[in-house]
């Protein structure tokens, strides 16, 4: 991204340029360093934290945590994008905690503030999105695969082929409604590694799909978990903590990460450029990795904790659970996603364009 | 009613709050847009306003041209329907006991007061396959079953062999049933209003001279009411035209509209010079299409009088 040309009015400095419209409502910190207000604000996802962390952390620190929720990445990044609008700790996943780092949006941690980071398995220490876990750390890992209703299906459906390329449980399928997801997914179901990004065979991906779309009922935005659960769809992609919620109201519902493996994503805890409260940022960021702290937290959302001390806490329904932490040969052949900058968001968008109006 | 130019304090007082807000809140972050939309992508966040056409070139890509399309066909459908169900609504209304108009008019408004997220998470309730429409069909379904084993037509399973739901919802209907839904008090009203000033000496009148009650209708009453369809035409058809949610919760896969796309751009694709080119390129066929009705109707009066 390396811009040659002299640089004339960004988007940036057009606004500055303009006045104080988009600037306004920044909040800054009213102290200096080290004398903080007790207050901290903080954005996550829907049901994403324990039911008793935040008053947990304000017992123990006296900070006040006010949580604001995003629906996905797309909005957190949207929101943050023309600037910090005041929150001091956020939940990206990997590859937009990537996309942050590169648009310089996250600050780094100071790692000796936050002693709790020994907690953290090994495996977790060095991704490749964030080598030596300089701006973030992980949170809550999972994986992205089939969601099914066992008694409307042959067996166990552990191929994207009954989703991808098949008629099987044609008008009964739900697809993410995820653009980069899907054709990432498809990638691995022709075979091709997950960040495939040859334009030519992300083509055929989309051909798969175009060939594929009579049978799909509804790429589903988010809810896939609740088609399932109402019986409208028999078979969809879906994100495993999602099913792992319906799978506790309805017996008849399981999970599954297909033969050709699937995405494998983690949600990190960042502190995003321009947080006013640095300091509580650190100090939650620490809270939330203490053992006690982590297992609450995942005995309550039921998603797969990257935190060792608190894993080792937790009861054999959680830890044993297939479908929260799938066997290592699962894993070996599910992928992460990177972030591969603007032009391929653009094909896949094209894509995905092309898709929906085929 | 004083002349404002004699009181020009007054003006100034009443004129100028809604007129700063118009400018701070509306037609300034509409030429934000509008100069991103000459903008060229650099980086992840950073965007160079190059005065670049390329963003409107994308866009006039036969794809997207075709999702305009297919978006104006939508809007037009629940403009049409909005106007069938709509124009009885508005005449029952009007013919009603003067008590009871308001009551009427405000079971119009009543799914105002619900935001229209939750109006169409209850839409999806309500046809899902396992919906309230559904329900009910399996209910008739059963009964009549009951009299038919009752009669000794039971073996015969004359109405198949089980229930077979219908698909309502995630399609292309759905859209527009939910686009209805959602847009039909904006025609319900205009024509109320231009019915409600309607002479109905006008009617007797035809009706006397001998007109069926369709004629008088169709060459009497419409012709009147003319001002209120346009109205709620453009009332219905312009927001339909920019629908994103609707045909998101409730389209199937190829039930994508040209919002869906805008607001892709600014989210997943984080494309926001080619999000904004295409709103603006929306906003120009809106316009355009207004032009030519406005066109047409100058010409249509100027034959009248002619």
């Amino acid at each position: 991204m390396v811009d040659n040309k002299p640089r004339r009015a960004t988007r940036r400095s057009f606004l500055a340029g303009t006045g104080a419209v988009a600037a306004g409502v920044t909040l800054m910190p009213k102290f200096g360093w080290g004398a903080e207000e007790k207050k901290l604000n903080f954005y996550n996802w829907d049901t994403y934290i324990g039911e008793s962390t935040l008053d947990d952390f304000n017992k123990a620190s006296g900070v006040d945590v006010t949580m604001d929720l995003f629906a996905d990445n797309d909005e957190l990044f949207a929101k943050l994008k023309e600037g910090n609008p005041g929150y001091d700790v956020i939940v990206p996943t990997n590859d937009y905690t990537e996309r942050m780092i590169t648009a310089k949006m996250l600050v780094p941690l100071d790692h000796s503030k936050i002693p709790n980071i020994k907690n953290i398995g090994k495996a977790f220490m060095n991704p490749a999105f964030d080598p030596g876990r300089k701006y973030s750390l992980p949170y809550m890992w999972g994986t992205v695969g089939i969601g099914y209703r066992k008694s409307r299906v042959d067996g166990v459906p552990d191929s994207w082929k009954w989703l991808y390329d098949s008629d099987r449980y044609a008008g009964r399928i739900a697809l993410l409604g995820a653009p980069g997801t899907v054709l990432q997914v498809g990638c691995k179901y022709l075979g091709w590694p997950l960040n495939e990004n040859d334009p030519a065979k992300l083509e055929k991906v989309a051909e798969l799909l175009i060939k594929q779309k009579p049978h799909i009922k509804v790429f589903a935005e988010d809810n896939g978990q609740d088609l399932l659960l109402s019986g409208e769809v028999d078979v969809t992609m879906e994100w495993n903590g999602d099913i792992l919620q319906v799978m506790a109201e309805d017996p008849d519902i399981s999970y599954v990460v297909p033969k050709e493996g699937g995405l494998l994503w983690e949600d990190t805890l960042a502190i995003p450029t321009g947080a006013p409260h640095p300091e509580n940022a650190h100090a939650f960021i620490n809270f939330v990795l203490g053992a006690e702290t982590g297992a609450a937290i995942a005995d309550f959302i039921q998603y797969a904790t990257p935190n060792a001390a608190a894993k080792a806490l937790m009861k054999p329904e959680y830890t044993d659970n297939p479908a929260i932490f799938p066997s290592d040969s699962v894993i070996e052949r599910c992928e992460t996603a990177i972030y591969q900058g603007s032009e391929y968001s653009q094909l896949i968008d094209r894509l995905w364009t092309r898709i929906g109006a085929a | 009613m004083e002349n404002w130019r004699r009181n020009p304090l007054v003006f100034w007082v009443i004129g100028l709050p809604p007129t700063a807000w118009l400018l701070l809140f509306f037609l300034v972050p509409l030429t934000l847009v509008w100069v991103l939309s000459f903008a060229e992508l650099r980086g992840v966040v950073d965007m160079e306003v190059t005065g670049t056409l390329s963003n409107y070139w994308r866009a006039l890509d036969p794809l997207y041209l075709q999702i305009f399309g297919k978006s104006f066909v939508f809007a037009g459908l629940t403009t049409l329907v909005s106007l069938v169900f709509g124009f009885p609504v508005a005449l029952a209304i009007v013919f009603a006991p003067r008590r009871w108009r308001a009551v009427l008019l405000l079971l119009v408004i009543l799914p105002f007061w619900t935001n229209l997220l939750i109006r169409t998470y209850a839409l999806i309730a309500v046809l899902r396959t396992r919906g309230f429409v559904n329900f009910a069909l399996e209910w008739f379904w059963d009964q009549a079953n009951a009299v038919l084993s009752f009669v000794g037509l039971g073996s015969l399973q004359l109405l198949g062999g089980r229930f077979e739901p219908l698909e309502l919802l995630y399609n292309n209907t759905a859209v527009v049933i939910g686009l209805v839904y959602v847009h039909l008090p904006f025609m319900v009203l205009p024509l109320y209003a231009s019915l409600e000033k309607l002479d109905r000496s006008l009617i007797e009148a035809a009706l006397d001279l001998g007109a069926s009650q369709l004629r008088a209708f169709a060459t009497v009453v419409v012709p009147l009411a003319l001002p209120g369809i346009i109205s709620g035409a453009i009332l219905v058809f312009i927001p339909a035209l920019g629908s994103f949610l609707t045909p998101d919760l409730l389209g199937g896969t190829d039930s994508q509209m040209i919002a869906n796309v805008i607001e892709r751009q600014f989210k997943s694709a984080n494309d926001w010079p080619f999000g904004s080119a295409l709103s603006f390129l929306l906003m120009y066929l809106t316009f355009g299409a207004l032009a030519l009705r406005a066109l047409y109707a100058r010409r249509t009066a100027g034959q009248g009088r002619g």
